[in-house]
């Protein structure tokens, strides 16, 4: 079984090839069908994320059987422009590129652990995890 | 991957087939929004069925894609949403608001029926 | 001082040989076996205790609980008449023996041995004592391991039948076609929430349905994170292509909402359930027309 996998982020079509391997390695962890969705639609967000504030970056997607609950963990890294403030990055409905939405809010509800760290300059690195039930 | 667009009659059917990325997305939009106007139709479906994620982006080219063709003069159907994607959608807050959907093709095509009804003028009395 | 000095001896005396006595009441008892057990097995009977077993099965459970009550006396060691206990319970819960019951037989068992000692130690008054004095803390012991051990397995008996309860609670119900119709029942927590939603997303799509009514009339109380949950259902339905109607809002649960300020824009309500399948109804393009009427149109 693979236990992580990494997918470089360069272009738009990385998006899918990023949340079908999500959704196959999840699927292989044993989520149910639903979950799957979720998961798959989270690291959809993120990837997108990446795409469009950072040009390029990659995704990590592991197995978490470590901490309270076991999972899967998705880690989505750029080096980008980073972002300036991300308590407004997490307010529902806020964007900063024409309408297109950052999308964290909605993966931080989706998802049973989020964490965030950005720094201006240097890139945003975003950690989520989902339990499995 | 392109989407492959049907015309049935006074309307267009373009049937998702696998998964898309944003730049389909948006080739697709504008290919309705443009045949539309050029068919002179009076309706759009669009089948999701393969669609295993529907994200934000996804969710707002829909929208937005039925609320040009509504500009155009046509109305759209979104037909055969999953049940966990739309699960997973609502608690994205994302709802598709002010778009029509249906469950398959057959419904959609009933409530385009009922829904593009022209006052029957040139028809023979009855 | 030669008082102390002597129940001090008898306390070392009585140390010593314990264990002896208690082999001595082992042997005893082994011996009378056949009486013993009948004796219990008659005073059971008197007392009306497990009035939902035959003579027969009761005999038998008798016989196998007196064997087990002499030989956890002779080990002093409880784990097996522990599991038995448990296995007891599993057969016997089920045709709804009480722990009033239980509790009962074990304690005629413990008189009914106890006389016996009585009766066989009668002529020799010490030794009656410290048979008993090895007897009583090991009786009680086993009393109570057998209580415990059915205690435990009703409750989890019972945290079965809640889950099951649990599944069985979110019917989705065809009355017509295209019409599902989910009435909620009791209590509505997260994990039951998204199962009502799973099942209900799901049914919409097997069963090709256009119009769902959703009956809370049996919910007693709504918290924010439920009625949310309420409403994206809702939406969810609707992306599939249904239309949701909710009924049987009760007053408090219709103050709540309005009160956490649920979005309600989003849903069509109506007061009760046949207003709501009237409802349906019209949407579906049905026409419920009285038979008396339609023999006078026809």
């Amino acid at each position: 079984m693979i236990n992580q996998l990494r997918v470089p982020v360069n272009s738009d079509s990385d998006i899918v090839i990023a949340r079908q391997k999500g959704r196959a390695l999840a699927e292989q962890l044993g989520f149910s069908s639903s979950q799957l969705t979720l998961i798959a639609t989270a690291i959809s967000e993120l990837t997108r994320n990446i795409v469009y504030y950072a040009k390029c970056g990659e995704v990590i997607l592991q197995r978490d059987d470590n901490g309270a609950r076991p999972g899967i963990v998705v880690i989505a890294r750029d080096e980008g422009p980073g972002i300036e403030d991300i308590e407004r990055a997490l307010q529902k409905g806020y964007s900063t590129s024409g309408g297109l939405g950052l999308g964290l809010p909605g993966v931080r509800r989706i998802m049973d652990e989020f964490q965030i760290d950005s720094a201006l300059g240097r890139g945003t690195t975003v950690r989520v995890k989902k339990w499995k039930l | 991957m392109a989407v492959p667009i049907l015309k049935q009659g006074q309307y267009l059917i373009a049937t998702i087939q696998s998964a898309l990325s944003d730049v389909d997305l948006t080739h697709l939009q504008d290919a309705l929004v443009g045949q539309v106007g050029k068919l002179r139709s009076r309706g759009v479906i669009v089948d999701v069925t393969a669609l295993d994620v529907m994200d934000s982006y996804a969710s707002r080219t829909l929208r937005d894609l039925a609320h040009m063709i509504r500009l155009r003069g046509a109305e759209t159907v979104i037909v055969g949403i999953q049940p966990e994607v739309a699960f997973s959608m609502v608690q994205l807050g994302l709802t598709l608001e002010g778009v029509s959907t249906a469950l398959d093709l057959e419904e959609a095509l009933l409530h385009l029926g009922q829904k593009t009804k022209r006052p029957q003028q040139r028809d023979k009395p009855s | 001082m030669a008082d102390l000095e002597s129940s001090f001896n008898q306390l070392t005396e009585m140390g010593e040989s314990i264990s002896t006595l208690l082999r001595e009441l082992v042997a005893h008892l082994r011996e009378s076996r056949t009486q013993l057990r009948q004796e219990w097995a008659r005073r059971i009977t008197e007392a009306k205790l497990l009035t939902a077993m035959s003579a027969d099965e009761v005999f038998n459970e008798a016989t196998a609980v007196y064997d087990q009550y002499v030989e956890a006396l002779e080990t002093g060691t409880f784990e097996a008449l522990q599991t038995y206990a448990r296995n007891l319970s599993e057969r016997i819960i089920p045709r709804g023996v009480e722990i009033h019951e239980v509790v009962g037989i074990v304690l005629l068992l413990r008189d009914v041995l106890a006389r016996s000692l009585f009766a066989k130690f009668q002529g020799d008054f010490g030794k009656l004592n410290r048979i008993l004095d090895a007897y009583e803390p090991a009786a009680n012991r086993i009393a109570n391991t057998v209580a415990v051990g059915f205690v435990q397995e009703r409750e989890r008996i019972i945290r079965e039948q809640q889950e099951a309860i649990r599944e069985l609670s979110t019917p989705v119900l065809q009355v017509r076609e295209r019409l599902l119709i989910l009435p909620i029942i009791g209590v509505i927590d997260p994990h039951r929430a998204r199962q009502l939603t799973e099942q209900l997303l799901r049914g919409i799509r097997t069963n090709r349905a256009k119009v769902v009514v959703i009956d809370i009339t049996g919910v007693a109380a709504m918290d924010s994170n439920i009625a949310n949950h309420i409403v994206q259902t809702v939406e969810a339905s609707r992306l599939l292509g249904a239309t949701v109607i909710v009924t049987g809002l009760s007053p408090e649960i219709a103050q709540t909402l309005v009160n956490i300020g649920v979005d309600l824009g989003k849903m069509t309500t109506v007061g009760d359930l046949q207003g709501g399948i009237e409802e349906a109804e019209r949407l579906l393009g049905y026409k419920v027309v009285p038979t008396e009427e339609q023999t006078q149109q026809a």
